[in-house]
């Protein structure tokens, strides 16, 4: 049973639409070639002393693709791990308390990570 | 709840594992553990913003045995989620979801798994020796 209301606001079952799946093969897309750029490049980097990090870090396209990286990796890992924990928490308390604490871990790692590379980028580390 | 055991639909444990049904739990896992990467990425960052001493400390705790073990593992689990994503990406296109396509893909998801964790390492151990 539909009414046309339903129909029309398109958010089916669980009120939530397609904006999770979009969202989730929006970023997938996205961090192909930045997952792909991101391992070579630090690949490349291991042994290298601290120096040539910073001077990496410094290059303004680098510094911008590592924010993106960042962002969009994270977003793409909290709406990942938040499937995972609707698929397997079956405590309604305990699933909302871990999804709290989950997406505050990420939010918090964002800000930590972006202004690490800003630091470096504007003044060479905190 | 009554203690009753209601009857169940067939579940995993009646069916005999194939390749397809073991990449695909394997997505999963391999997801989680590149989340966890996350604490990784985080530390390496900040060492990095700390200065050159604690960016040499970080380097050799990852250049330890133990550390080496951690980053293969992670690698290996980063670019399987990639390459069996990508095919995920296809299936969401309408692409490859036939009898026939399914087999080979699967192949084709584990090799490119093994040559690009390879090129990685390979890369690595080539600048750096790690």
């Amino acid at each position: 049973m539909r009414t046309q209301m339903s129909r029309v606001r398109g958010l089916g079952a669980a009120h939530a639409g397609t904006a999770h799946w979009w969202s989730m093969r929006i970023s997938a897309i996205a961090l192909v070639p930045l997952t792909l750029w991101f391992v070579f490049s630090v690949a490349s980097l291991v042994g290298a002393p601290h120096a040539d990090f910073v001077a990496w870090v410094q290059n303004p396209v680098v510094a911008g693709l590592l924010i993106l990286f960042i962002l969009v990796g994270l977003k793409h890992s909290v709406q990942g791990l938040q499937v995972v924990f609707e698929d397997y928490i079956h405590c309604e308390g305990m699933r909302i308390a871990v999804l709290l604490v989950c997406a505050t871990v990420h939010v918090v790692a964002a800000v930590v990570c972006v202004l690490a590379v800003l630091m470096i980028l504007l003044k060479g580390g905190f | 709840m009554s203690g009753h055991q209601r009857p169940l639909s067939p579940h995993l444990q009646v069916y005999r594992p194939q390749i397809t049904s073991g990449l695909s739990i394997l997505f999963r896992i391999a997801g989680v553990i590149t989340s966890l990467g996350v604490f990784l990425m985080v530390w390496w960052l900040v060492a990095g913003a700390t200065g050159a001493d604690y960016y040499a400390t970080f380097a050799d705790l990852l250049g330890s045995v133990v550390g080496r073990f951690v980053l293969f593992g992670w690698t290996l689990a980063l670019i399987y989620h990639l390459c069996n994503g990508v095919r995920h990406l296809f299936w969401d296109a309408g692409y490859g979801l036939g009898h026939e396509a399914i087999q080979p893909t699967a192949v084709a998801v584990l090799v490119a798994t093994v040559l690009l964790t390879l090129g990685i390492w390979i890369l690595a151990y080539a600048t750096g020796g790690i």
